[in-house]
């Protein structure tokens, strides 16, 4: 929709990953997937479902031992076909990837501005141009007095501010495409809003494409304009943040919806009944038929495709029914 | 409410070092009612929890389960059982609060074992009633905690401390370790429990949204100190203190604005 | 991302030959106790039986691997020697996984004095050369396998005593240890039947390199004369012997013994580390 004005940055196309051995269905299956020049993309999912996996291929990150089909393109090349030399150019300059764990992917031994300017570094900037950079880029980040933090280490700075020091080193290489792994999953709420905020304005004012990759509906639609949900490995539906909650399309999108508590309303979350399809299994039908309230025999049977529905993408047999609750 | 409370907490503190972890701490749960004990992390919150189940020892303060003081953790047999039928507690980790040596069934029957004197198949048949009772079954019954699912795990865990018949369950972030849609699970099953059980839940979060589906009382922790208590719904509806509404205002929902909650959060500091 | 990890591991391993390593140190260790349970039935010659006619003869159908000075059979010495060679650290191993365990288990499970004073009594017994308690043992006692194999079941506890503090420690702080204390029993019941069994493999992969290094300690006092007594049969004692024969020209007496030694300790490790690789696979 939003893609087709606008430069895409990231292009999955088919995308199916299979790990080198003992599972049965393959960890991403047909995956497809957009992000243009300055948009947020939302892409949402329970463990397992492959969305950080979705997420590291566009940097060329695969499961050990996993062989990829399909397309990973990112400003028209090809990620998964790519010389080593070219991807780590794409990963310096391109490409930059923010994850879950700020204590546990950035080296505790090494000063803050080794961790920021490494990237630059490495891209052959001098040493002061690449420090000059990353003070402005931790102040723009919100550390006070950036100059300082620079000779601190990891373990002087709380998660919070570790986070933004993150967000920091990965837009030093200024990448046209960000992609944030549950950046704020380990955070508190508090400090959730605050690295939220620094991380979108910053995302606008560079005009960066974001993938944002994350559990939380409600997180999701907060932060971006175009959302995919993701279920054992494939994409179930896509569209817009108001369109999903207002009218979700696909009976485990608006079963995550009900399952979410909300603060404001009486009514109790409901679960959804049963569990996520392991790795070891592989459903004939669609994946989620176990646990639909709607499903019917070709459920059961057949893979429903992703399918234009009043504009939305979904794949489900029934989803020009309504959902009941 | 003249009722005697099933768990009375008076000038609760815990000090490590000069740093208080919990300073001051008082409140009280009624026979069969649910406190939700709300904060980030660094708010004391997992401490008081700890005290509660006799894993910390407070630096001051008085803990009264059922009418008797157990402040201090336990000195032999006889008050060890007598604590652990007041007041269980199940942990955040599904993945670390089992013994992966030890089968599902025999993690219920273990307490069975320890706390009544039961022949074997009464005992087999209690397991068995109470598994049914979280939704688990045979399969799982027979199955090493690695066989289960983080939500599967955390029923054995419900399970387990339900055998013992507490009076007070504390459940230490019990479902933040879920995925939502098994956590809503959870939360349902915990809301049965209680309605049928009447034992009462103190709830330790961080997660606000989930208070008002499964307390009654809220009490909000920060720093180690209490900001704010009363009715939970009272509370979530119409805040009195700045940092109960900042939680309240973090919480992701339709019109978010994380850069008003950022500039909200320096004010308060 | 777990399962992920694990199935790269396991490629590694098989394509590193790690498992052909460890299935060949498994063999092996198997070889050696089956030679040294049923030496009677497999040496050739009685081990001491003299025959100085035959003394420092060479390798031939009758001695597969030649004679030593007194005429004896190398190979029925080296099978006899395995009897010895692996009684001796077997107590050791025992004997210090045993008194380790306990130790450790009590100094992580009580904490506060009891801990400062077993760390620091596991640190003096660590600072004591285990060869130099042998040697005063065998002043007290006499020469012989008690001494030296007592002085090494204690001078092997710190090494067991402080693996198992350390891994203890952080195991009594998992939910699972401390459910049970909710539950209401007694630390004990929870560190005999809980604790000690899931931290168990760590300590076994331990125990299987002690072995090792207990049996070249224990070979080492033999050769200095400390431990076994000619004319027994020991590994140790044989290469002692065997240093005269080599300045006569004859390698085997010497070598041979040499060469058990090695393979057995070797062996051990591999064992060793692949328990603990296992152990850690597991817990990843």
């Amino acid at each position: 929709m939003t893609g087709t004005a606008r430069e895409t940055l990231l292009e999955i196309d088919d995308l199916t990953v299979r790990l080198a051995s003992g599972a049965a269905r393959p960890v991403l299956d047909g995956v497809a997937l957009r992000v243009a020049r300055g948009e947020s993309v939302g892409l949402v999912g329970e463990s397992g479902s492959g969305k950080s996996v979705t997420s590291r291929a566009a940097l060329g990150l695969l499961p050990a031992g996993a062989t990829a089909t399909g397309t990973v393109r990112v400003a028209g090349d090809d990620v998964l076909t790519m010389s080593a030399a070219r991807l780590r150019e794409l990963r310096r300059r391109e490409v930059a990837m923010v994850f879950q764990d700020p204590r546990a992917s950035i080296n505790p031994v090494r000063r803050i501005g080794d961790f920021v300017t490494e990237g630059l570094r490495a891209g052959g900037t001098p040493a002061r141009a690449a420090r000059a950079t990353a003070e402005e880029l931790l102040e723009a980040v919100g550390i006070t007095d950036p100059r300082r933090a620079l000779r601190r280490f990891p373990h002087e700075f709380s998660g919070g501010m570790l986070q933004r020091v993150m967000i920091a080193g990965a837009l030093a290489g200024g990448p046209r495409l960000l992609l944030a792994d549950e950046p704020t999953t380990a955070l508190d709420v508090t400090t959730q809003a605050e690295v939220i905020a620094i991380l979108t304005r910053l995302q606008a004012e560079r005009g960066t494409g974001l993938l944002f990759v994350t559990h939380d509906l409600d997180l999701a639609a907060a932060v971006c304009d175009r959302i995919y949900v993701m279920y054992a490995g494939r994409i179930v539906e896509e569209q817009t943040a108001e369109g999903l909650f207002a009218r979700p399309r696909h009976p485990y999108t608006a079963g995550l919806l009900a399952a979410t508590p909300r603060m404001g309303s009486g009514e109790p979350p409901r679960g959804v009944p049963g569990r996520p399809v392991s790795l070891a299994e592989n459903p004939e039908g669609c994946a989620f038929a176990a646990r639909c309230r709607l499903a019917a025999p070709e459920c059961a049977a057949e893979r429903p495709a992703l399918r234009l529905v009043d504009g939305v993408s979904v794949a489900c047999h029934r989803a020009e029914e309504p959902i009941h609750d | 409410m003249t009722e005697q409370p099933v768990l009375a907490v008076e000038g609760l503190r815990k000090t490590f070092g000069d740093h208080a972890a919990v300073d001051d701490v008082s409140f009280t749960v009624p026979p069969g009612g649910g406190l939700a004990i709300v904060g980030e992390s660094g708010s004391g919150k997992t401490t008081t929890a700890r005290m509660l189940v006799g894993l910390e020892r407070p630096s001051a303060g008085r803990v009264v389960v059922d009418g008797a003081d157990r402040t201090a953790p336990p000195r032999g047999r006889t008050a060890r059982l007598a604590r652990a039928r007041a007041i269980q507690m199940v942990f955040q980790d599904p993945y670390l609060s089992l013994d992966p040596r030890v089968t599902v069934a025999d993690a219920v029957e273990e307490p069975l074992r320890l706390h009544f004197d039961l022949d074997s198949a009464t005992r087999r048949a209690r397991r068995d009633e109470l598994l049914d009772r979280v939704g688990l079954g045979e399969r799982e019954a027979a199955a090493l905690p690695r066989r289960l699912s983080g939500g599967q795990r955390q029923r054995v865990a419900l399970a387990r401390a339900l055998a013992v018949e507490p009076k007070v369950l504390v459940l230490d972030e019990a479902t933040s370790a879920l995925d939502v849609s098994i956590q809503a699970q959870i939360v349902e099953l915990l809301r049965d429990l209680r309605a049928s059980l009447g034992v009462a839940f103190v709830f330790v979060s961080h997660d606000l949204s989930l208070v008002r589906h499964v307390a009654d009382d809220l009490l909000v922790l920060r720093r180690g100190r209490t900001v704010e208590t009363g009715r939970a719904a009272a509370v979530l509806d119409g805040p009195r203190h700045p940092y109960t509404r900042l939680l309240l205002d973090s919480v992701p929902h339709p019109g978010w604005d994380p850069a008003r909650i950022a500039a909200d959060r320096r004010a308060l500091d | 991302m777990t399962a992920v990890h694990l199935e790269r591991r396991a490629l590694l391993r098989r394509l590193h030959g790690g498992d052909v390593m460890q299935t060949a140190a498994l063999i092996v260790l198997a070889l050696i106790v089956l030679v040294a349970v049923f030496a009677p039935w497999i040496a050739p010659h009685d081990p001491n039986g003299l025959d100085l006619s035959a003394a420092l003869g060479g390798a031939s159908g009758d001695h597969p691997l030649g004679t030593d000075e007194s005429g004896r059979d190398v190979l029925s010495r080296l099978i006899y020697g395995a009897r010895t060679g692996l009684l001796g650290p077997l107590v050791v191993v025992v004997v210090s996984t045993a008194l380790g365990a306990a130790v450790g288990v009590a100094a992580a499970w009580c904490g506060g004095w009891v801990d400062a004073l077993l760390s620091r009594a596991m640190d003096l017994v660590f600072a004591l050369p285990g060869l130099l308690l042998a040697i005063v043992l065998v002043a007290v006692f006499g020469p012989g396998l008690t001494a030296p194999t007592v002085a090494m079941s204690i001078a092997y506890v710190p090494y067991v005593g402080r693996l198992v503090r350390n891994v203890a420690v952080q195991e009594a702080t998992r939910p699972y240890v401390q459910s049970y204390r909710v539950q209401g029993w007694s630390g004990w019941t929870i560190c005999l039947r809980h604790l000690v069994p899931n931290i168990a493999p760590l300590v076994l992969a331990q125990s299987a390199m002690n072995f090792g290094y207990a049996l070249m300690d224990l070979a080492a006092l033999s050769f200095l004369g400390f431990g076994v007594q000619p004319p027994g049969a020991d590994w140790g004692a044989m290469i002692n012997n065997g240093a005269n024969a080599l300045l006569q020209g004859a390698a085997m007496p010497a070598l041979a013994p040499g060469a058990a030694i090695v393979v057995a300790v070797v062996a051990f490790g591999v064992v060793g580390e692949g328990v603990a690789d296992r152990v850690a696979k597991r817990e990843a």
